[in-house]
């Protein structure tokens, strides 16, 4: 067998897949054989690097070499000259927004430089489907540590000096969860992993599903041994079929080196676990929907206490945890409950993932410190704003979240300064508008999304959050009234003090965050019947500016005929037939055509 | 997997599949520079590899270069073990090979009459 000299791992985590990265593979494994190379190099598919803008990525090894934006086309260019000739593909690499400097060694990337990449360690590393891999990186070296060095009480006490707190959103202290349903009586216990993300936009719990599902097994194993547990089930929503597979093979792996099963290291400890596919409901990432659903019923919450810990998977005690809080644990089994309790601020400790999404320059996924600024994340990490256009808001917690404006960018991110200005951690999907938003038609667009999630089973959120879109709704429209901010603000007390889960509690959060800070909009919508972002279709209107030289083009585009003018004249719009569908605006080669 | 041993010897195995991608041990740079590659680099290349199998060194990585500007002694194979200086071997032909593999990349010791050139720090 010959001397493998270079591995070229290719990202194949699910954005990258969508740009094409298996196209890439297939040329690359086609080009080394047809230049007699496949024997020295090695093709290593591996899970999302959270670059996910610049993607398909490729990382070429010993060197280290980041490529971005690769396609099957540029194959044949990187086998002649990186992996022949050792010369880099300079066009390939990733070019620095401002000063345009190449990049080639991807921990120099603004991108990275900020992050402290410890869940995601080995995302885009290791390839996720050979077990050797992870254990080669210090895998499961917390598992054996804890079963064989430690007893359960000693893990919990771990757990709860670390400062770990739900990675959820709830944010509650994870090692006195675990100690709950230690203590909890029961001839059976359950450990639970919650992989159902349903925020729209996040995936931060899929890349390291996809991209390490051996970090969050473990974990799970550790909670097992620390509450008495031998049975395990790993919710994963249906919507992640990537992140299943990886899953099952990960699991088949373990099995067979007897990390899964029975005696584990020979300590008598026993833990299984299986998976089970979500159905595509927003309200099964709640926890005792979710547990319904395993069960087999209707996936609809019902009212706590008792709390799963008490009595939870057909009533016994469960400890139910997110996909990143079981993936936090490892490293605090091997590296101690001191080292993680020193990254962070006094009360949030550790790292977040967050994922980047919206009007966002480098859209992808990042893991920070607890207690970095909000503008250091969009702005260093992030690379800012694209097309020169002015930072407005970021909505974090998704549909239960909140906005945090321009003022408060300097805020540091951590769960209980986020309470604070009215918004939450959340899962960590961050959406990031620019002055082309309209926050009322954001506000409207989450509780659209709330409202038809909405399980029905109580009345203050079934009701409530329909009657909440339907006066959003004419708000947009410019149907207004005086008295509905006012009546926004009342129903959205109410719905938050009375609903029976979560989903309800916190379907207001975006109108009252919005409310908070944006207040004028919602004002000019009513009272001017006007959206200063022209986002509102029924709002702004399209007008034609002197720039137009008569082409007639619009004209021609316009589906009601609302556009009239001589050729080489000025046209106009008649707004009364005007629909403002905006193809006229497409249509245009001068730019003449404006919104509002 | 019965017991931390077990996992021990598992996580060196893998280790030393993934080792390529950290920065370790002993490098073996070949000169790929359009001289180098019409002196024969490529056939250099492949022994270098063959030999590597052969003997299943461990923490030797394998790289190239372009051309340095000794073309007239191309083909250029350097190696540098941690903590020693680079040494520039030149006329390296792939019947060379197992000699500096041997004496230099394992034993340590610089094979003076194909060396043409030292970096030291």
């Amino acid at each position: 067998m010959q001397h493998i000299r270079a591995h070229v791992l290719i990202c194949s985590g699910t954005g990258c897949v969508a740009s094409g990265s298996k196209k890439v593979e297939a040329a690359l494994q086609a080009e080394l054989v047809k230049r007699g190379l496949d024997k020295e190099i090695k093709i290593v598919e591996t899970g999302c690097h959270g670059f996910c803008e610049a993607g398909p990525l490729v990382i070429v090894y010993p060197e280290g070499t980041f490529y971005v934006r690769v396609t099957a086309e540029d194959v044949p260019e990187l086998v002649e000259s990186h992996l022949y000739k050792g010369r880099i593909v300079e066009r390939l690499l990733y070019k620095e927004p401002v000063t345009h400097e190449s990049i080639p060694n991807y921990n120099e990337l603004g991108f990275y430089k900020k992050q402290m990449r410890m869940v995601l360690a080995n995302c885009g590393h290791i390839n996720p489907e050979i077990v050797g891999e992870y254990i080669a990186n210090g895998g499961y070296e917390a598992l054996a540590k804890a079963l064989t060095q430690m007893k359960p009480a000693d893990v919990i006490s771990e757990m709860k000096k670390s400062g770990l707190r739900g990675r959820g959103g709830g944010g509650f202290p994870t090692g006195m969860k675990w100690e709950f349903t230690k203590n909890a009586v029961g001839d059976k216990k359950y450990v639970v992993c919650n992989a159902d993300e349903g925020d729209p936009g996040a995936f931060m719990d899929r890349s390291v599903l996809e991209g390490d599902p051996h970090r969050v097994i473990e974990g799970m194993a550790v909670c097992g041994y620390a509450i008495g547990s031998d049975e395990g089930y790993l919710y994963v929503r249906a919507e992640y079929p990537l992140a299943i597979k990886r899953l099952r093979i990960a699991i088949q792996q373990a099995e067979e080196l007897g990390l899964l099963g029975d005696n584990i290291f020979g300590s008598g400890f026993n833990f299984r676990l299986k998976i089970k596919e979500g159905a595509g409901a927003f309200v099964c990432g709640e926890e005792t929907a979710l547990l319904a659903s395993i069960e087999g019923k209707r996936g609809m919450p019902r009212s706590r206490p008792p709390f799963p810990a008490i009595s939870g998977l057909w009533g016994k005690p469960t400890n139910i945890n997110n996909v990143e809080t079981f993936a936090n644990v490892p490293q605090i089994i091997t590296k101690g409950a001191d080292w993680y309790a020193s990254i962070g601020t006094e009360r949030s400790k550790g790292t977040k993932v967050f994922a980047l999404t919206g009007r966002i320059n480098h859209t992808g996924l990042a893991e920070v410190p607890m207690g970095i600024t909000m503008r250091e994340i969009i702005f260093d990490i992030g690379g800012g704003i694209p097309d020169g256009k002015k930072y407005k808001a970021v909505q974090i917690g998704g549909p239960s979240g909140g906005c945090i404006p321009e003022e408060l960018l300097d805020l540091p991110v951590d769960y209980d300064s986020l309470i604070q200005a009215g918004a939450m951690m959340g899962s960590g999907g961050l959406v990031v508008m620019d002055e082309t938003t309209c926050m009322v038609d954001l506000a409207k667009f989450f509780l659209t999304f709330t409202q038809s999630e909405s399980c029905g089973k109580c009345t203050p959120c079934r009701e409530g959050t329909k009657r909440m879109l339907e006066i959003l709704t004419r708000i947009t429209e410019g149907e207004g009234k005086e008295t509905d901010i006012a009546l926004l603000e009342d129903l959205a007390k109410n719905i938050k003090a009375t609903a029976l889960c979560g989903l309800g509690q916190t379907a207001p959060n975006p109108v009252l965050s919005t409310l908070r800070y944006f207040r004028a909009e919602y004002e000019a919508h009513i009272k001017d019947k006007c959206c200063p972002a022209g986002a509102c279709s029924k709002l702004s209107g399209y007008s034609i500016t002197e720039l137009c030289k008569g082409c007639g083009l619009c004209k021609k585009a316009c589906p009601v005929e609302a556009i009239s003018g001589e050729i080489k004249g000025l046209h106009a719009i008649d707004q009364a037939v005007c629909i403002k569908c905006g193809a006229c605006m497409g249509k245009c080669p001068f730019k003449a055509i404006i919104k509002g | 997997m019965k017991t931390i041993e077990d996992l021990k010897k598992m996580r060196e195995k893998f280790q030393s599949d993934t080792k390529l991608r950290h920065d370790s041990g002993t490098q073996i740079i070949v000169g790929m520079g359009t001289c180098g590659i019409a002196a024969g680099a490529r056939e250099v290349m492949s022994a270098i590899l063959d030999e590597i199998a052969k003997r299943k060194l461990q923490d030797v990585s394998v790289r190239q270069t372009g051309c340095i500007g000794m073309c007239e002694k191309e083909v250029l194979v350097d190696v540098v073990r941690p903590g020693e200086p680079r040494i520039t071997y030149g006329d390296v032909t792939p019947a060379a090979v197992p000699k500096i593999i041997a004496e230099h990349v394992v034993n340590g010791r610089v094979v003076e009459e194909l060396a043409v050139g030292k970096i030291a720090d």
